[in-house]
């Protein structure tokens, strides 16, 4: 199983195996993974799943879709390598992947 | 001693995810009346019944979180009462849980139409997975379905029958689709769109009857017209799950009277969720929503209290809907309102309806504008004065609206 690597913002990092085709959102919350809300459950509609990609994995997890961009605004702490992790499907190309979680998953309005 | 869960739905699993966030460390458990682990409901009209989601996506966590967390599940049981002088409940089979507080997270049923021949087979209902699966197992490209009901649940329902190929109308009593949850305005737009995709209403149409002899085959309306169907969904609404409250004579009034902690009137009795009837702070009135963010919100509220922790920030009701391509985002209920402002362009399916009460924003429905949702959420929050002619204006960015 893909393993992916969730950073908190204090810097503890937590390893976990994830099964393909799970969301790296659902992986989060399946194990009680802390900084991830995930409000809505996965239908891209809160933003309160945000994390912050490697940066070196950023190619293989690929650009947030037009939506996506738009809930992004209103993330905390957004940056360049910012998506929402409901919109990222593991697969084994995505193993090792790390993501970084923000200290808070409120709107940063 | 401990905190039993009555429900585990959605909102029964989160008040234990909750509890354990909040460090609480006694027993804890659950008693619901589907034979799965707790899952999520949303999908089931969407990704689940067109085959996009897996049964793991749709848990909302594996069997191990809860062995590794003490909290007990009891599957496919029910609650037969509420014992509050001796602080136990009696499950069916005649057990005793005895609980030091309990929580209430019944959820609601879909409602029922007793008419002749809703008994048939292939008359279906859509609230649980068990419901989802039963129509998922039939559905064809070559299926007629008759849905009855233009609500949410009916009109998701018609978006993903139309993703499988199947024929679909869709029967609707009022003069509108969505007539008790959205304006006119948005009832129209997502008419011309489900129409677009093949779907066909009967508005204004009351049906009287499902005929055939085992097996539904039509739909007979008042007017004695049959619309002829392999397969009828019946989405009307919902009912609360408030018998076990009513029966040990906890204050319901079409649901559960909770306070702004989810207490009900005996403070070592919660409620949350669907079931609730509960304040609004930003309404200044007793609501019952039926929707994730509440029952969340309400599981925190619970927790919070439960735990002796400080009371979680009020939230404002939120929903959302996915129909084809588009996703409609609300915010806010759109309580004596007197005026709409309409943002953006229908025709280029993003735009938003603003439901203005003086200056006041009290609700938008965005349909493909998450910013619109986003920033209108937090000025409908904070009650934020606005000016009519920045709303309406596109090219000024929703952040600069207010006055």
């Amino acid at each position: 199983m893909p393993k992916i690597t969730y950073v908190s913002y204090e810097g503890l990092k937590r390893t976990l195996e994830i099964k393909e085709g799970l969301t790296v959102m659902e992986g989060a919350i399946h194990n009680s993974v802390a900084g991830i809300d995930a409000e809505c459950g996965g239908a891209c509609a809160c933003a309160t799943c945000h994390v912050l990609v490697d940066q070196e994995w950023m190619a293989k997890v690929g650009p947030p879709s037009d939506m996506e961009k738009n809930m992004l605004q209103f993330a905390s702490e957004v940056g360049p390598t910012s998506r929402l992790s409901c919109q990222i499907r593991v697969t084994q190309e995505l193993d090792g992947l790390v993501v970084n979680t923000p200290k808070t998953q409120q709107s940063a309005l | 001693m401990s905190v039993v869960i009555i429900g585990g739905g959605h909102g029964g699993a989160s008040a234990a995810f909750e509890l354990r966030r909040s460090g609480y460390r006694l027993p804890i458990t659950i008693v619901g009346d589907e034979p799965v682990l707790p899952y999520q409901r949303p999908p089931l009209s969407k990704a689940w019944l067109k085959g996009e989601a897996s049964l793991e996506s749709l848990t909302l966590r594996p069997a191990s979180w809860y062995a590794d967390n003490d909290v007990t599940l009891y599957l496919a049981a029910r609650v037969q009462s509420i014992d509050r002088g001796g602080r136990q409940v009696r499950l069916s089979d005649g057990v005793a849980v005895p609980y030091e507080q309990l929580v209430i997270a019944t959820g609601a049923r879909a409602r029922q139409l007793s008419i002749p021949g809703a008994t048939l087979s292939n008359v279906l209902m859509l609230r649980t997975l068990a419901d989802a699966d039963r129509l998922k197992a039939l559905i064809r490209p070559e299926s007629r379905i008759a849905i009855i009901g233009g609500g949410y649940v009916g009109l998701e329902t018609a978006a993903s029958s139309r993703a499988l190929g199947a024929q679909v109308v869709v029967v609707e009593r009022e003069q509108r689709i969505l007539a008790r949850v959205a304006c006119g305005k948005l009832s129209e737009f997502f008419s011309g769109v489900h129409q677009a995709n093949g779907v066909r209403f009967e508005l204004s149409a009351e049906v009287a009857e499902f005929i055939g002899e085992t097996q539904v085959r039509g739909v007979r309306l008042s007017d004695g017209r049959v619309i002829e169907c392999d397969i009828a969904i019946v989405g009307v609404g919902a009912i609360p799950n408030d018998e076990l409250a009513r029966a040990c004579d906890l204050p319901c009034a079409d649901g559960v009277v909770v306070d702004q902690h989810a207490r009900t009137a005996d403070p070592n009795i919660y409620a949350i969720g669907d079931v609730t009837r509960r304040p609004s702070q930003r309404y200044d009135r007793q609501i019952r929503l039926e929707s994730v963010p509440n029952a969340l919100e309400q599981a925190k509220q619970a927790a919070a209290a439960i735990c002796g922790a400080p009371a979680p920030q009020a939230e404002l009701p939120w929903f959302w809907s996915d129909q084809y391509d588009l996703k409609l985002q609300i915010a806010g209920m759109a309580f004596d309102c007197d005026e709409i402002v309409i943002r953006g362009d229908l025709s280029a399916r993003s735009f938003s309806i603003f439901h203005l009460r003086g200056e006041q924003i009290e609700a938008v429905e965005a349909v493909n504008a998450p910013a619109d949702f986003m920033v209108g959420r937090m000025l409908i929050a904070r009650r934020t004065a606005i000016v009519r002619e920045k709303l309406a204006d596109a090219t000024v960015p929703v952040r600069d609206v207010a006055a």
